[in-house]
């Protein structure tokens, strides 16, 4: 019972993770069709700059300037990289973000080192917040959920209850229409693109030192945001919401289920043994295969459900 | 020059037709030279061949493959996969345990015949995983391709039968059977059999542009709704120009297992799966011989440039970026741009423009590479120890006036090459509009 609330709490940290960070991917691939690569490199940034700038002035100045470096190169990336590439097509683009990630990754290696750097939890936020069971939950993971809950509520707001949301809200479904009426789309498009940048600098922020600093951060989370966008569906922030969650739990609960499919089967598994490739595969623990378990959920939806699970269109 | 991809494209292999004979020379002349080159650099004394320049040329070739055989998704059919080293990697495993399996003796297979079956076992993952994969297309596709491809990776260090682990398989490839009574214990034999397949490889996949499937392909990656009305089925000829594709792949990965006698995850790895969107793009995807430029070039950087630079990888990511910025045709387009000019006799009008336009844009280059080179030296070089050494004279990353220089260069030069850009477009207007008229 314990494990299940502790990973429960875990779980939902996680998820909140990610969903500062697919949050403004979902946005950005839903209004421009463009599959942002750079966005956890943007995320890795965000964690490197924060870890300067609070050996420099502290953690508290930090978790406001580093998101505004990145949204300020978000911006920058937009104007003068993508949309100069936007007249050869969506394809061009995706290629554009992935050259680019390319270079941050090489250049955050090259600036930083590969080895982790000692990005640390600030000492005013580095006390058990309560005790479960006899295990400490952080305050800094409490502290994570407060900023991540506080961003939930203001984009929210900012989408239902503002002019630009409005624009912002329309431009996901009708982008053409939007523009017909006379707004400027590519101007949304550039701040959307910052918002969405300085979201996932806020990530890099609060998660640079929740998980490791290093220059593979990047690469890891990567693809698990695709799966998170993927799997929530284009255009649906709710959606991309219940994705964060869903692949937040699942992975930090396989972590602690200690099954495997041979098990299951019980006789019949040890019939087949180990030795060949099929009882490898059954005998597998599930805390084992939790890395391979969003790969599999988001193959498994684009094949069956290409707009994912709230989706209003096909990816 | 800034062609859309999909114009330069059909010409191209038009033009192929029309001139086969003026063409194909230069391809010819091409293999034989490489043939040749590593008794360019025979050492004569101790009786050896260049170790270096065989490993670079063997890389190449199965690179080439390997990235030909991208070009036939992404060039192509328009898809863009993200997972295309699964089909190189799984080629080299499987070719692992076949090599295994003849040493031991239930395989009677020559070693020049194990790339083929790697090939069939390439084709084998490419219809199970391409039945997945060709239900979507565009960005669907591309997440789909890159699902399997974590899914495989992470596999591979997961299960220890058939992937070994994060150790890898490994295997002896003097299996004492070959069809010309060849042991291949030296490189230099394996590069010889590397230079057949990779031939092989190249006319094979020549050889089903022209097929109906070929032009199919490029129909649906045109006007996918118009091939559809025309009755083809998409997904099929998706599924089929992926599991073809995914043959090629398995051979050059075959040949990766052989030359290395060892195959691990990062055969399987998304890195890979990324260098051969960096060399098909660069090259060209639009042309067929495009993805042969660019693998060639990329293996050069890899096995030169890495020697010199630490931050080599940031130049590559920086060509790929200013390729799909300035010329999405990539190298070939490039080459191919020039085709119409120099039949006409006409590339002299364009000597003197290119020197303009060489002279700011060397200087910007030198500016990039200076800024790039002492931020490396600041950080990285400072750990391992390493100090700047220019002209044979030191450098110190510390002083502002190298970075003051480098700053310089770029900035001025880049402003420069911005004005001989504009002028020289004019001259290159002028040029093709004056082709344009004689040929009216």
């Amino acid at each position: 019972m314990e494990i299940v609330l502790i990973s429960l709490l875990n779980g939902f940290v996680y998820g909140m993770l990610l969903f500062m960070l697919a949050s403004g991917l979902t946005l950005i691939f839903s209004m421009m069709g463009v599959l942002n690569f750079a966005h956890a490199g943007i995320y890795m940034i965000g964690a490197y700059v924060a870890f300067e700038v609070s050996r420099m002035v502290g953690f508290w100045p930090a978790l406001i300037i580093a998101p505004l470096v990145c949204a300020a190169i978000g911006a920058a990336i937009e104007v003068w990289g993508l949309r100069r590439t936007h007249h050869n097509g969506h394809i061009a683009e995706l290629l554009f973000t992935f050259g680019l990630f390319f270079i941050i990754e090489r250049g955050v290696q090259m600036v930083w080192g590969m080895l982790p750097v000692p990005y640390r939890v600030p000492t005013a936020l580095d006390f058990p917040l309560f005790n479960l069971y006899g295990i400490n939950f952080p305050a800094y993971r409490g502290f994570m959920l407060l900023i991540a809950g506080g961003m939930l509520l203001s984009i929210w707001l900012l989408l239902t209850r503002t002019r630009i949301g409005l624009i912002i809200q329309a431009s996901l479904t009708h982008p053409n229409m939007v523009s017909s009426l006379g707004h400027n789309v590519p101007r949304v498009f550039t701040m959307v693109f910052a918002g969405g940048c300085f979201l996932a600098g806020l990530a890099g922020v609060i998660g640079g030192n929740y998980q490791v600093t290093e220059p593979s951060m990047a690469a890891a989370l990567g693809p698990i945001v695709f799966v998170v966008v993927v799997f929530g569906g284009l255009g649906s922030l709710a959606g991309c919401f219940i994705a964060s969650i869903i692949v937040g739990m699942l992975q930090t609960f396989a972590v602690v289920v200690d099954f495997s499919l041979s098990d299951l089967l019980g006789g019949l598994g040890d019939w087949i043994g180990t030795k060949n490739l099929l009882g490898e595969i059954l005998a597998v623990p599930v805390s084992r295969i939790g890395p391979l378990l969003p790969y599999a959920m988001m193959v498994l939806m684009l094949l069956f459900r290409p707009r994912g699970l709230m989706g209003t269109r096909d990816t | 020059m800034n062609a859309p991809p999909t114009t330069s494209a059909i010409p191209a292999g038009q033009r192929a037709d029309a001139q086969p004979a003026r063409r194909n020379w230069i391809w010819f002349v091409l293999v034989i030279a490489t043939a040749i080159l590593p008794w360019l650099f025979y050492d004569w004394n101790t009786g050896r061949h260049s170790g270096f320049l065989l490993t670079m040329l063997s890389q190449m070739g199965m690179m080439i493959i390997f990235s030909l055989s991208y070009n036939m998704l992404m060039g192509q059919a328009g898809l863009l996969s993200f997972g295309h080293a699964v089909f190189f990697g799984l080629g080299g495993y499987s070719t692992i345990h076949f090599l295994n399996a003849a040493e031991a003796g239930s395989l009677p297979l020559p070693l020049e015949l194990m790339p083929l079956m790697a090939g069939l076992a390439g084709l084998g993952f490419g219809i199970v995983f391409g039945y997945m994969a060709a239900k979507q297309r565009a960005t669907a596709f591309a997440m789909i391709t890159m699902g399997i491809g974590e899914l495989i990776a992470t596999a591979a260090i997961m299960f220890h039968n058939f992937f070994g682990g994060e150790g890898g398989v490994s295997a002896n490839r003097m299996i004492e059977r070959s069809l010309f009574g060849v042991e291949y214990a030296s490189s230099i034999e394996v590069f010889y059999l590397i230079l057949a397949w990779t031939l092989l490889a190249a006319l094979g996949m020549l050889f089903l542009t022209k097929t109906p499937l070929g032009v199919m392909a490029n129909a649906t990656r045109d006007n996918f709704e118009r091939a559809q009305f025309m009755g083809y089925d998409p997904r099929r000829i998706r599924f089929l120009q992926f599991a073809l594709s995914g043959m090629f792949a398995g051979i050059g990965g075959g040949l990766y297992a052989i030359t290395y006698g060892i195959v691990t995850f990062d055969a399987v790895a998304a890195p890979l799966s990324a260098n051969a969107v960096l060399m098909t793009y660069i090259g060209g995807a639009t042309i067929f011989y495009g993805p042969i430029l660019g693998a060639t070039l990329i293996t050069l950087l890899q096995s030169g440039l890495s020697l010199l630079s630490n931050a080599w990888l940031i130049y590559v990511g920086v060509l790929f970026i200013s390729m799909v910025t300035f010329a999405p045709a990539g190298l070939a387009g490039m080459i191919q741009a020039h085709a119409p000019v120099s039949r006409a006799g006409r590339m002299g009008r364009l000597v003197v423009p290119y020197i303009r336009l060489s002279i700011p844009g060397l200087a910007t280059l030198l500016g990039f590479v200076g800024l790039v080179e002492l931020s490396s030296f600041l950080t990285i070089g400072e750990a391992q120890g390493k100090t700047l050494v220019l002209f044979g004279s030191k450098i110190d990353v510390h002083e502002t006036m190298p970075w003051a220089v480098a700053v310089g260069l770029l900035v001025l030069g880049g402003a420069w090459l911005r004005f001989e850009v504009k002028s020289f477009a004019l001259i290159w207007d002028e040029v093709t509009a004056d082709l344009k008229q004689r040929s009216v």
